[in-house]
């Protein structure tokens, strides 16, 4: 409403300077009074004696309002409402690191003190109170993410060839909808899946190692046949019909030339859908349970496993309960570091053994 | 051209990899675990031969007591392979009836309809059920500056079934007349899931102050209002919070905080380890049992002097007799352990439960040495 | 969808049918169809599983009142909590889709990009470390506040926890954990907004927001819905980070920050199952099917509204 009047004295300005010259703010400003805004919301918040958060919550509400204000005045409404957006949209990306980075560091405070030699050599077996490690459950965890990617590759990996190289109508579409569908199936339904179908084959009561990774598998074979179909999908065609030109058979150009030309890829893909599934809990806490042991064999009994270790740890202290937290943050830092590993992996593998010729 | 050696050179590089992570896995798989090794060269004692397989299952309330008695009793035994499923009580009967453990961990005794069962799977058709963890239920509260507290039974009910609202109520103050109550409204907290204390409590609440409290016991917190948390650590820690607050829960964590003397009989008693103990020495054993079934009622009306009636009592249940040797040479030999004052301290130690008495000691040990394989 | 079609043209009508070619197909085609039996399976088993529950007399069922009843204020907690996460993280992670895509000094966009991905990596049991230990401490000046002042307000009934581990509070960790989800989308639909809308509308002289407001939100709508809904099929899921945080288990309250929750399907599965015998087992399956056939609808309704769009934009 008070835009046109703010406008026209302008008018009159612009014929005497360049062609460009519209009003704005000198480049820093903003940033200046944004950061001005902040200072007086801290200088408000000590005033009145708050704490940390709230210092920062009206530094950023007056930081934000003061940029606002000033681009309203000097400005105009429309480059206002852009700068406001510009604040709002990089306060949400404030926000959104406020969790992660405390998170990280209150892992790495709580889970230091026990990251130790003894934790990776020791199991729980015999240990009351201080002491004992999670050796028998990083292992336990291993085996079981091992076992699980053994199932979920091979079936995973053949669906994308089906998808990709061979399928077409109705069944296509099906299975490419089911296995989206699939990717969220919550995580401790997949558990109770492989409970039932263990029960009706063994009888109840019964845990194994080999549960949790079926449970496991079915979390993992959507991840694995979506990352294989979009890689196989990025090999070019010509390197197929080059093949099929020289009178190779189409199983033989999948498997030695369509799979060596995206192996980084599926590495990448394959590594990521692990540590999608490494962290997971729920389902083993249903299926494979917990032992204070080193049990190896996933056909026989319960097992130990990271996260249900840090989760009993954690929820079900004895009685010198600082021993049994220090372990959790101990194993859910593992544990981090584990999925943060196989991370790493992904992006090298994808960066190192991509195909340098390509499109 | 250059693509075909390019692709060799990724997959050889690959397997590499792939070669090494597994080379590590398997390394890291062959040392095992530092704190298992030596088992074999570990049992010197020629005497303690005793092998093979014990496995029980059941409460998890005694995993704690469990453990300790798991480190103690392969410090003897080394060669047995022990194993303990805390399944839950339900769960643990039923295996134990299934026959697929040695051995039960229950914080109820056998029903009729399961001790006949029990019977059936018993080579001897004879059962024990022994009451060796034995841990003490403390009400806790957080009053600053009052250090003790005195509440009789119907107090007890009245401040959890919300009838009592404000720590200067009379009621309150006719028991603690040295004790400055302050103004302040009660927060009773109490346990958010199925839990073992929860059934003990309400069922001592439920007899012993039966006029205020008319809930049927259950593991389940009847009513509904007041605080809500899950697990021991879950109620202590609202209680820890909260100035005014009240819950029962194991005595062991009572850190800091306040801890309520109940009344029996004339006088007021604090949960101890004796108190706990002499109140399931002193109880009613459950009638028309075999000889060693040492099933009890709690007696929680007791007007015995320096018996404390809230506790928990878990039961371990086994056979007399076992089919087979080993099984009985290994829960013989695990329940010496168990009621040993050993084995009892050990559970003290890192459960908090109260040792059993000497009376309950010689009674369980006659049940222990009856223990054989049926020839 | 249409991307896929091109590789497979040109081998429709292979010359030869070797041995090795159809043992090969079959095997990949027995692999897809081994999936949707697998997807069968789960419902076949769950339902198998839960018919003892479904059949049982009312009093056998834990809680004496019948399954309905013991399903139902669970059902409510689960929808609570994931609502609660969907309207905290929804715009949120629109933000962040558009300063990463738009605002973002071009350079380390893509970092910044991944580091917002590195919150979707970090195993669920962590976060609920994470809020039993950080946020539920941390938000209880909030929760007395709020009873104080919101009390009137159903959801901001008190007494307020002394706690923390509220329904508020879980729904805040959900919705930690749901942001990176529904912002991967929001971005990839945000970065696929037609460049010639875009410039056109800067050329007009839109401002950065007028551009955004007029080229890339409509274009993105359906992205951010579908997002959206598959963030809220995670949160409905989400099993250890509730376990950890919720104190569940007060049946059917509104309120949000009172100690006295409903507990979630999922957590409460996660709590009692480890030591369920009998009926107990029968009824957390049925409670699982529930919760199989709630997300399923949600993933369905959600994968239904990506695919549309995909058609619709496969003609870009």
């Amino acid at each position: 409403m008070s835009t046109p009047t703010r406008i026209a004295p302008e008018v009159p300005a612009r014929p005497t300077g360049p062609v460009r010259t519209q009003r704005r703010l000198p480049r820093f400003a903003p940033l200046g009074l944004y950061l001005a805004g902040l200072a007086l919301g801290a200088a408000l918040a000590a005033l009145t004696g708050s704490g940390l958060t709230t210092a920062v919550v009206y530094g950023v509400v007056l930081g934000t309002l003061a940029v606002f204000v000033a681009s309203r005045i000097v400005e105009g409404p429309r480059k206002a409402t852009d700068r406001l957006v510009t604040a709002l949209v990089t306060t949400a990306f404030g926000i959104a690191m406020v969790p992660l980075l405390s998170l990280v560091w209150t892992v790495l405070d709580n889970g230091l003190p026990r990251f130790d030699a003894q934790f990776f050599t020791n199991s729980m077996y015999r240990v009351v109170g201080e002491g004992g490690g999670a050796y028998h459950a990083i292992l336990g965890t291993l085996i079981i993410t091992a076992l699980a990617t053994a199932i979920s590759v091979p079936i995973g990996l053949m669906t994308a060839i089906y998808l990709v190289e061979y399928a077409r109508g109705r069944l296509k579409k099906s299975i490419t909808f089911f296995v989206d569908v699939m990717t969220g199936i919550p995580s401790i339904v997949a558990g109770l899946f492989a409970f039932a179908l263990f029960t009706l084959l063994f009888g109840g009561g019964v845990r194994l190692g080999v549960m949790g990774a079926v449970a496991l598998s079915v979390l993992m074979i959507p991840v694995v046949v979506r990352s294989c179909e979009e890689v196989l999908k990025l090999v070019p065609n010509e390197l197929r019909e080059a093949s099929y030109a020289l009178g190779v058979p189409k199983w033989r150009t999948v498997v030695k030339v369509v799979l060596p030309t995206a192996i980084a890829g599926l590495g990448t893909g394959i590594t990521l859908a692990v540590a999608r599934v490494v962290g997971e809990t729920a389902p083993l806490l249903v299926t494979v349970g917990l032992i204070t042991g080193t049990n190896l064999n996933p056909f026989d009994g319960r097992m130990a496993t990271l996260p249900v270790f840090a989760f009993y740890q954690l929820t079900q202290p004895g009685t010198a309960t600082q021993a049994f937290l220090d372990r959790a943050w101990t194993g859910a830092l593992v544990l981090i570091i584990l999925v943060m590993a196989l991370n790493v992996v992904a992006r090298l593998i994808s960066r190192f053994f991509a195909p340098k010729t390509g499109r | 051209m250059s693509r075909g050696t390019e692709l060799k050179l990724r997959t050889k590089t690959r397997a590499t990899a792939l070669t090494v992570a597994l080379a590590g896995t398997l390394a890291l798989a062959a040392c095992g675990a530092a704190n298992e090794q030596g088992n074999e060269g570990g049992g010197g004692d020629d005497q303690q031969s005793l092998s093979g397989d014990l496995v029980g299952a059941g409460a998890s309330s005694q995993q704690a007591a469990m453990e300790a008695w798991q480190a103690g009793f392969q410090g003897e035994y080394p060669d047995v392979n022990f194993s303990y499923d805390p399944v839950g009580s339900g769960g643990g009967r039923e295996q134990f009836i299934a026959g697929n453990t040695d051995f039960a961990g229950s914080d109820a005794a056998l029903d009729e309809e399961e001790l006949a069962a029990a019977q059936e799977r018993c080579a001897g058709g004879e059962i024990f059920e022994l009451p060796n963890y034995i841990s003490p239920i403390a009400v806790m509260y957080n009053l600053p500056g009052v250090d003790e507290l005195n509440l009789v039974p119907a107090t007890i009910a009245g401040i959890f079934s919300g009838a009592i609202t404000n720590w200067n109520d009379p009621a309150i103050a006719a028991d603690n007349p040295d004790a400055t109550l302050p103004d302040l409204p009660v927060t009773a907290v109490h346990r958010a899931d199925d839990s073992g204390t929860t059934d003990n409590f309400t069922d001592y609440l439920f007899q012993a102050a039966g006029e205020v409290w008319t809930s049927e016991p259950d593991g389940v917190w009847p009513l509904q209002g007041g605080e809500a948390a899950n697990g021991t650590s879950g109620v202590v820690g609202v209680v820890e919070g909260r100035e005014g607050a009240i819950t029962y829960a194991d005595a062991s964590r009572a850190g800091d905080l306040g801890v309520a003397s109940v009344r029996v009989g004339e006088e007021f008693v604090a949960p101890t380890a004796e108190s706990a103990s002499a109140v399931v020495e002193n109880s009613p054993a459950v009638e028309g049992r075999g000889e060693y079934d040492f099933a009890i009622e709690v007696n929680r009306e007791t007007e015995g002097s320096g018996e404390y009636p809230i506790v928990l009592v878990s039961y371990h249940i086994g056979c007399i007799e076992y089919d087979d040797q080993a099984a009985a040479d290994n829960v013989k030999a695990f329940m010496e352990y168990v009621i040993s004052e050993d084995g009892q301290a050990a559970a003290e130690e890192n459960a908090g439960s109260a040792p059993i008495s000497d009376a309950l000691r010689e009674q369980a040990q006659g049940a222990v040495e009856a223990i054989t394989a049926a020839s | 969808m249409t991307a896929t079609k091109a590789p497979s043209e040109p081998t429709q009508k292979p010359a030869v049918r070797r041995p090795g070619d159809r043992i090969f197909a079959g095997t990949a085609k027995a692999s897809g169809i081994l999936i949707l039996l697998v997807l069968a399976g789960v419902a076949a088993f769950l339902i198998g599983e839960a018919i003892p529950a479904l059949t049982a007399p009312a009093e056998e069922i834990p809680g004496g009142e019948g399954l309905a009843a013991y399903i139902g204020p669970l059902i409510l907690g689960t929808l609570m909590g994931a609502l609660l996460a969907l309207l905290v993280a929804t715009p949120l992670a629109v933000a962040i889709a558009l300063y990463v895509t738009y605002y973002a000094p071009r350079r380390i966009a893509a970092a910044m990009g991944y580091v917002i991905d590195l919150l979707a990596a970090i195993p669920s049991v962590v976060y609920g470390f994470w809020g039993l230990a950080v946020l539920a401490p941390a938000l209880r000046p909030f929760h007395t506040w709020a009873a104080d002042t919101l009390g009137f307000i159903p959801f901001f009934a008190g007494p307020a926890s002394s706690t923390g581990r509220t329904m508020f509070t879980v729904g805040l960790v959900l919705a930690v954990m749901i942001l990176p989800i529904i912002s991967a989308i929001s971005r990839e639909v945000f970065s696929q907004a037609p460049a010639l809308h875009r410039e056109a509308a800067l050329a007009l002289g839109a401002t950065r927001w007028e551009m955004i407001r007029m080229a890339v939100l409509p274009y993105g709508k359906s992205g951010v819905i579908a997002g959206a809904m598959l963030g809220l099929g995670r949160a409905l899921g989400e099993t250890m980070a509730v376990a950890i945080v919720l104190s569940g288990g007060a049946g059917a309250t509104l309120t949000l920050i009172s100690s006295a929750n409903p507990s979630t399907i999922a957590s409460n599965i996660a709590l009692k199952f480890p030591e369920a015998t009998g009926i107990d087992v029968n009824t957390l399956i049925a409670s699982g099917l529930v919760l199989f056939v709630i997300t399923l609808g949600v993933n369905m309704l959600a994968r239904w509204v990506v695919n549309r769009r995909a058609d619709f934009s496969g003609a870009n």
